[in-house]
């Protein structure tokens, strides 16, 4: 009997305790920069797209909300033709930023993508694309990566070595 | 001493029990959340006020279905009947000298008692007629828990019936000018308490409804405007016992300063937010604990009470 008059006086002290209702849309919540939000594209830091239309991120995808179609550039540069993600299907699981090699696919803080038309949740390659290098701002995958591409050759990445002369008999 | 205006009377206590029952909707979501954290419905309106205005259109405006399984008279008389006897209670109850609807004197009590009593039929028959095992089941539990603690109930009040030898409201409230009986008859004013929380089937002993083992209990087949009046019957029933405890136990409209009717109000009201915070803390009861409590605990109390007050009235005569 005690007890729940305790248990009562308790919960009557909880009238002036603070709430921890955010008040949505005029109290916006803080969301850690690791949020799994809307999907962007970004760019290196001299501009060029990062992605590689390696098909890792649609191959991992569970819903299957990601398509694209790899080319190549003038210089042997992989990138991908059209990218395509299907926001209505997408989960926000950030597989694909896991599986993404060159930091290309990121999941940003922002979730406010409603939309009347489901049609508008569709967002192609220019929608994804920022201009920025989003989460990891010095990398440049093309730089640090041993690939011989148009205007690098072997062994100028940084942190590389030149390549092994085969013919010369010296260790 | 009946209101000189009847019909004034009569639509008065209506208008502003029913808006008092449909606020209280709001009323009680707002205190529950403030008990758990939350700040409950604050959109709509106001502070959330035109929530009730909201929640009414879409209870009006619902579909109104009548399962093939049931028995279709007695599954549209049952929430019929709980509005009925709960608005037949307030007929009975004196908010101010002057502002009561009849003044049945010398049963007044007896009637409140027995409307209530027989309110206890709108949950079977609802629970019967919806030709469902959980209704019936929640039926069945309805008709024990409200039998049982209908005995003490009538026997909690014998005590203030002693003290003011009346069986009239205004007159025990007017017995109450100098002291409420909420001293001398503290067990009694406990006992009616506890019996009041179970003949309204409010939380700590919902177990008629019980949602987390049967569903909605009685009420699982009820949809629209059916279901809102099972649900404003709850309502009403609340507001109707805090109004009796207040005019049995707290004075009644007697206090300094401020109108009678404003007293009767604040007392009802502070009732009815402790009947919100019994909601929020204590959890539902078993079934046969429940019965135990009933039967093993209150009454015997409510029988000593009644000895020790009947001797005591003996003694000082």
């Amino acid at each position: 009997m005690l007890s729940i008059l305790r248990t009562m006086w308790n919960v009557l002290l909880h009238t002036f305790h603070k709430r921890v209702t955010i008040q949505y849309p005029e109290q916006k919540p803080y969301l850690t920069p690791r949020t799994r939000g809307r999907i962007i594209l970004s760019r290196d830091p001299d501009g060029g797209e990062r992605c590689v239309a390696c098909y890792l991120c649609a191959v991992v995808c569970p819903v299957d909300c990601i398509a694209l179609q790899a080319t190549q550039d003038e210089n042997e540069r992989r990138f991908p033709e059209f990218f395509r993600i299907n926001f209505s299907r997408c989960i926000f699981c950030g597989l694909c930023e896991d599986a993404c090699p060159t930091y290309a696919i990121q999941l940003t803080p922002d979730f406010e993508m409603s939309e009347f038309n489901r049609e508008n949740l569709v967002y192609e390659k220019e929608d994804l694309l920022i201009d920025g290098p989003g989460k990891y701002p010095g990398y440049n995958f093309w730089r640090v990566s041993g690939v011989q591409v148009g205007g690098k050759g072997k062994g100028e990445s940084e942190n590389e070595q030149p390549p092994t002369d085969v013919r010369r008999l010296l260790p | 001493m009946t209101s000189p205006y009847p019909f004034a009377a009569i639509f008065g206590v209506l208008i502003v029990a029913l808006t008092f029952a449909a606020a209280l909707i709001w009323v009680e979501r707002r205190l529950l959340a403030v008990w758990q954290d939350r700040y409950g419905p604050n959109r709509t309106g106001p502070f959330g006020l035109l929530q009730v205005l909201a929640d009414m259109i879409k209870i009006f405006t619902k579909e109104d279905w009548i399962p093939p399984f049931a028995d279709k008279p007695v599954f549209v008389i049952a929430p019929a009947v709980i509005m009925i006897t709960v608005l037949l209670s307030f007929a009975v109850v004196p908010f101010a000298p002057g502002i009561i609807v009849t003044n049945i004197n010398n049963v007044a009590l007896l009637f409140f008692l027995g409307m209530s009593s027989l309110g206890v039929y709108s949950i079977v028959l609802a629970g019967w007629s919806s030709g469902n095992k959980y209704s019936l089941l929640g039926g069945l539990r309805a008709s024990a828990q409200m039998i049982s603690y209908e005995v003490f109930m009538g026997m909690s009040l014998m005590g203030v019936v002693l003290l003011s030898g009346s069986f009239d409201l205004t007159t025990i409230v007017e017995a109450q000018r100098h002291l409420w009986f909420f001293v001398p008859q503290f067990l009694g004013f406990v006992l009616f308490l506890i019996a009041g929380v179970a003949e309204s089937r409010r939380l700590p002993f919902d177990l008629p409804e019980a949602e987390a083992e049967l569903v909605a209990g009685f009420h699982s087949e009820y949809s629209g405007m059916k279901f809102g009046m099972f649900f404003v019957g709850e309502y009403l029933g609340v507001l109707l016992i805090s109004s009796m405890i207040t005019v049995l136990f707290l004075g009644g409209w007697m206090g300094p300063v401020l109108p009678p009717i404003l007293w009767f109000l604040i007392k009802m009201f502070a009732l009815v937010c402790f009947f919100i915070l019994l909601r929020a803390t204590l959890p539902r009861p078993r079934f046969d604990q429940l019965m135990t409590w009933g039967w093993k605990l209150m009454l015997p109390l409510a029988l000593a009470n009644l000895l020790v007050t009947g001797a005591v009235v003996l003694a000082f005569r």
